[in-house]
């Protein structure tokens, strides 16, 4: 009958969090011995796995070589039992090269890829379960695992995502929230001078309203920033004990 | 952030699909009470009373708070509204099934807990840490929910006992469900029923009466005769209807039978569309505007509407009576006059309002048990339980269906709200304004908080995309008193010799921003609704008399159309844009046509008005030419006693020429503006279209002017616009003006409607191809839409997903098309009202009519001096019937030996009839000609001017 109530009177949304919570964050890196870098990350119920090669020669042809700077390789893909509803997703699939193409972007504007001239960076993100917010969660995967493989970044890349419910902006949406259809926003950040990586946006929004939104989007990447750097610093904590031991 | 959360997964599982969602559970939650140090003031908004007073209950004599369960606050709601019960908690688990199971009661609990002095606290119990609760193993979800309610009060308890040990601040657990109560005491919660706790409020005895009455299922057997059959459950009629046994449709009762119904059936089925219901059995206690599920019956059964008048009076709860009654209505009649006939077999969704209409005290003293007679003739008696019979006699009040149990004659009900005397003013407005839903409440302070911040002065950010203006000569012309001034004009000569005319209308759409409360507001109110003697506004004061209101010599922000024409009224080049205006003067009609007419004036604003008014003759006549239509309606203006407002004379609407003027440029305005943004959205434009009558309308007004040797044709407006201008008789010059009315009551309502939804675009009243509203968005949301689409259009302001949503633009539409409706019915009702006033204080007046319809048994006539129209009727009760023939080819009706034709001038006495207290209506009886036997009627009903509709004879 009716429909979801995305945001009670009293300010709280239908998983129990306010407007501008984001959900609980759980992160580990170093969890494949065998790549360059690599980082797993929870946020809520979307769960997702990085890995990054590199930076290494570049593979296949030469001319995609970059005379001045290092390429950025990044692949997305999504594992069948991601979603409730259990789908093949063909190898390549447009939605998938979109998210590629996006992390790639993203990526680009955060490594400092001129140190590393005619090579190649591979990021692979892979999503193991979807409960909204997938790109800002790869992100953030990503970010770590780059961190994780010694490439100099000029700052962390956090990502969040934001949407707007009556009047009120909600940070970090889950798939619940999404699904309801209201305007959402994708954000890639570098805290630290406040630049903008990668901006996104479904669905229409009227614009007296988006500063408000991009600022909830905003804060809650600075969150995420604050808890990322929580978990580099104990991982960066336990390696330095286990090499001195 | 997240510290302070424990983490619980709860799965929902459903088919194949598996869903998991999170759920977080906090500890920052807070209780409500003030002043509690546990929670530290984590709560917002409204809160509890530290020390709750009242009310005085004699079953818990300690200060205590209240929690209802869900039905509580369903079926109690006027209980919970009434302003002794403060100080409720409201838990989320109550308050989730209530909004699933109705949105009307879970609109006014929050508009309850919305009120600062109600002291409503609404706890979110199912994200607090101690009072979620998780379904067990073979619990079903209602069990689990009664589980949860229950542990939240057993934690508030707890709570408060750790506030302050000594003040014994107890919350009370308010249920209905008796094995709920039960486990409720078991384990500690103190629990009461809602008749218990309301009985026990010695200090508010009037209380009793706002209980609903609910029948429990058992009683029913026992005591009294089943009269109706049962009602089938909605899995079974839901399965009816889809094998096609059944039929759903709307339930609408007949105004003047109230053993009659018909069932407009859903779809588009061509085959028994309309379902004829006849006598109580049959109704089934189905209540007019309901959906039902019903069953036709077979051929043999069916019967005809019969034409008898007949209404339920009296203290009538024998339902012998009633079945002799119903066999009254089957006389033998032809069988082509047959309907298809049917009975209710369920209902599917109720849609019971609260009625307004008076108390029937029961003939037996000491008698709590009285019946509701509702205004709407529509809407059965309703039986109510009242200890103070005697105060609500003779007072408007309004009552809610709890009920109908199938041995009763009658729905159950309970008393809500007394409106006061019948026949004062307040009363009356407030009545008239219920019952055509229209919404006036004072706005809320949600919507008010939207408003800007005063004092208001136009910043740099308001001139984003905005053209300077105030140059320009720039002047308003409204009626007189007029305080929401929608529109400005003006007008210049160009450098090349071309004129520029500019219509200026309130940038409303500047200050009510999409979606927020107060455009949800404005959205759904619709229009401004203008009484006798109140205007009840769209939006709040500061808005409509104020920051839009586009007075003289300040700046205001307005949204402008502007032309250049050559000097024939030809538009050369046409643009829109956001502006600044400073009006130079706001004229009523009257100083605007003097500045016109006296030779001596020759200031800006005068030449300014006499080039429109040169301009707009060319365009009416140009509009003429391609065939609009220009109706006349007699429309009544009281003038008011200063002091104690009751209108002490009537006066037609004088119309000048600089009405027309003004009427031509908005006309003109809305025209273009309909063009362009159907030009830009051809999807999603809201438009206003008028459809062509169909023919058969037009029958009796072809009719009545040749029976006065006059031809009408009627096959295209052009022709009828033509030949309504011919129809003069140089002996009777009113001719053309009844005509002319005649006209109107052929025509079809203009509507609302969404460019992609239709294809018919055509306003044939105005003939024009295509036309919206965009001139008055102070007082219609249409315009404020429109005004968004345009500044859309021409990228003044950027858009929002609702706008270009065709499906949501067809629901406002559907909304708008309402409210224009009702507004337009309460205004009549208005006017009748105030025409009852009036006759009141004039006693029996005799004027000269005009015959405008005559009927089977009666004429309906038209007073010029008056604008007032009634019927005039020939049978009375108690006399012997008079000889009526009545010839429907000419028409007319003769009467004994007296012959009456349309347009037949006649003199008739009116007066107020006041015998019946809730239906005063206003009696015309014929003096001249006389007929004899027919005299002077004494008591006799005549037209019923409380009824919403005059109804044109179609
Ligand atoms: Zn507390």
């Amino acid at each position: 009958m009716a429909g979801l109530e995305l945001l009670s009177d009293q300010g709280y949304r239908v998983d129990g969090r306010r407007a501008g919570e984001l959900r609980k964050i759980q992160a580990r890196m170093g969890v494949f011995a065998q790549a360059d870098g690599s980082a797993y990350i929870e946020q809520g119920n979307t769960k997702a796995l990085a890995v990054v090669y590199g930076p290494h020669e570049i593979r296949g042809s030469r001319a995609r070589a970059l005379p001045d700077r290092a390429l950025v390789n990044c692949q997305y893909s999504s594992a069948t039992f991601s979603t409730g509803e259990r789908k093949r997703r063909p190898h390549g699939d447009r939605k998938s090269c979109e998210m590629g193409l996006q992390l790639r972007q993203t990526f680009e504007a955060a490594i400092l890829t001129q140190l590393h001239p005619r090579s190649q960076i591979d990021i692979y993100v892979q999503v193991l379960q979807a409960d909204g917010g997938t790109y800002a969660a790869c992100v953030n995967a990503a970010t770590l695992a780059v961190l994780d493989a010694g490439i100099p970044m000029r700052d962390f890349v956090c990502a969040c995502s934001a949407g707007f419910v009556d009047g009120t902006a909600l940070a970090d949406l889950s798939h619940v929230e999404e699904a309801a259809g209201g305007p959402q926003l994708a954000l890639a950040l570098l805290p630290a001078s406040g630049q903008i990586a990668l901006l996104e946006m479904d669905s229409r929004l009227h614009e007296d309203h988006l500063d408000q939104v991009l600022e909830a989007a905003a804060q809650a990447a600075r969150d995420v920033h604050t808890l990322l750097d929580r978990v580099v610093r104990q991982h960066v904590r336990e390696a330095t004990i286990s090499l001195g031991d | 952030m997240l510290k302070s959360k424990t983490f619980l997964k709860k799965t929902r599982a459903g088919g194949v699909m598996k869903i998991v969602r999170e759920h977080y559970l906090r500890d920052d939650i807070g209780c409500g009470a003030p002043g509690c140090m546990a929670c530290g003031g984590a709560h917002e908004g409204p809160v509890l009373e530290s020390q709750p007073q009242d009310p005085a209950s004699s079953l818990c004599p300690w200060p205590h708070y209240l929690m209802p369960d869900t039905n509580v606050l369903l079926h109690q709601i006027d209980v919970l509204e009434d302003p002794a019960i403060r100080n409720v908690i409201v838990l989320q688990t109550v308050l989730q099934e209530v909004r699933n199971r109705s949105a009307p009661v879970y609109k006014r609990i929050r508009d309850v807990t919305n009120n600062q002095e109600k002291h409503f606290y609404t706890f979110t119990n199912e994200h607090h840490r101690e009072t979620y609760v998780e379904q067990k193993q073979g619990e079903n979800a209602n069990d689990r929910n009664d589980r949860a309610i229950r542990v939240a009060a057993k934690w508030y308890n707890e709570h408060l006992k750790k506030m302050s040990a000594e003040n014994q601040l107890q919350v009370i657990f308010i249920t209905n469900d008796r094995k709920n109560k039960e486990k409720a005491v078991e384990e500690g919660i103190p629990a009461f029923t809602c008749e218990e706790y309301v009985k026990s409020l010695t200090a508010n005895p009037e209380l009793i009466d706002r209980l609903a009455c609910l029948s429990e299922e058992g009683n029913e057997i026992e005591s009294g005769k089943i009269i109706f059959s049962e009602h089938l459950p909605l899995s079974k009629l839901q399965q009816g209807i889809k094998s096609g046994t059944y039929l759903q449709g709307t339930f609408r009762a007949s105004r003047e039978n109230y053993l009659e119904a018909t069932v407009w059936i859903h779809g588009d089925t061509e085959e028994n569309k309309e379902i004829l219901l006849q006598g109580l059995k049959h109704l089934n206690r189905a209540i007019h505007e309901d959906i039902v599920a019903v069953e036709l019956l077979s051929k043999s059964q069916w019967v005809a509407p019969s034409s008898v008048v007949l209404h339920d009076e009296g203290q009538n709860e024998d339902v012998e009576k009633e079945e002799e009654r119903e066999r009254m209505l089957k006389a033998a009649v032809n069988e082509k006059m047959l309907k298809p006939t049917g009975r209710v077999v369920g209902i599917i969704k109720r849609n019971w309002r609260p009625y307004c209409g008076m108390l029937s005290k029961s003939d037996i003293k000491e008698s709590r048990r009285h019946l509701f007679t509702p205004a709407d003739r529509r809407i059965p008696r309703i039986r109510i339980e009242t200890r103070q019979a005697s105060t609500l006699e003779g007072r408007r009040i309004i009552v809610a269906i709890d009920g109908w149990p199938r041995n009763s004659r009658y729905p159950n009900g309970h008393f809500v709200k007394n409106l006061g005397e019948v026949g004062e003013k307040e009363t009356e407005t407030e009545v008239l304004l219920l019952e055509h839903d229209v919404p006036h409440q004072p706005f809320s302070q949600a919507v008010l908080s939207f408003l800007p911040k005063m004092p208001w002065s136009i910043t740099e950010k308001d001139m984003k995309n905005r053209e300077d203006l105030r140059h320009l000569c720039v002047c308003s012309v409204d009626p007189p008193g007029c305080t929401d001034i929608d529109d400005a004009l003006h007008c210049r000569e160009l450098e090349n010799g071309n004129l520029e005319v500019g219509v200026h209308i309130a940038d409303v759409s500047h200050f009510i921003r999409p979606g927020n409360a107060l455009d949800q507001e404005s959205a759904r109110r619709g229009t401004t609704v203008y009484l006798c003697e109140k205007r009840i506004d769209m939006v709040p004061e500061l808005l409509s008399s104020n920051l839009c209101s586009l007075r003289c010599n300040v700046d205001r922000l307005a949204f402008s159309c502007i032309w250049e024409m050559n000097h024939s009224a030809e538009i050369l080049k046409t643009r829109f844009t956001k502006s600044v205006i400073n009006s130079r003067a706001s004229l009523t009609y009257a100083e605007a046509q003097m500045k016109i007419d006296s030779a001596t004036m020759n200031d800006a604003i005068t030449t300014s008005l006499r080039r429109l008014n040169k301009l707009a003759k060319i365009l009416k006549k140009g509009r003429i030419e391609k065939g609009a239509l220009t109706l006349s309606s007699p429309e009544v203006r009281f003038h008011m006693d200063s002091e104690t407002h009751d209108p002490i004379d009537l006066q037609t609407k004088e119309l000048r020429e600089t009405n027309s003027m003004v009427e031509e440029f908005m006309l003109l305005a809305n025209i273009s503006v309909a063009k362009k943004i159907h030009e830009e959205f051809s999807e999603h434009a809201l438009l206003r279209k008028h459809p062509a009558p169909p023919p058969s309308n037009y029958e009796i007004l072809v009719k009545a002017a040749k029976s006065k040797n006059l031809e009408i044709k009627t096959d295209t407006a052009k022709s009828l616009a033509e030949s309504l201008d011919r129809a003069e008789s140089p002996t009777f010059p009113y001719l053309n003006t009844l005509l002319r009315i005649l006209a109107t009551r052929c025509m079809m309502q203009a509507v609302y409607f969404c460019s992609g939804m239709d294809n018919d675009f055509h306003h044939y009243g105005l003939a024009s191809p295509i036309y919206t509203h965009f001139t008055s968005p102070i007082r219609r949301y249409a315009d404020i839409i429109v005004h968004r689409l345009l500044a859309v259009a021409i990228g003044a302001d950027c858009t929002y997903p609702d706008l270009t949503d065709k499906h949501k633009l067809a629901d406002i539409c559907k909304n708008l098309n309402f409210r224009h409706k009702m507004a337009q019915y309460a205004q009549r009702a208005s006017v009748a009202f105030h025409t009852q006033l009036f006759f009141k204080s004039k006693g029996i007046v005799s004027e000269e009519a005009y015959i405008l319809f005559v009927r089977k048994n009666a004429i309906v006539v038209l007073i010029p001096k008056y604008g007032l129209e009634g019927t005039v009727f020939f049978e009375e009760k108690d006399r012997p019937k008079p000889r009526l023939i009545y010839d429907d080819e000419v028409p007319s009706l003769k009467i004994e030996d007296t012959v009456f034709h349309i347009f037949d001038k006649v003199k008739v006495k009116i007066m107020l009839d006041s015998s019946n207290l809730q239906h005063q209506k206003i009696r015309m009886s014929l003096i001249e000609p006389q007929i004899p036997g027919i005299g002077i009627p004494t008591d006799i009903s005549n037209t019923d001017l409380d009824e919403p509709e005059r109804k044109p004879l179609r």
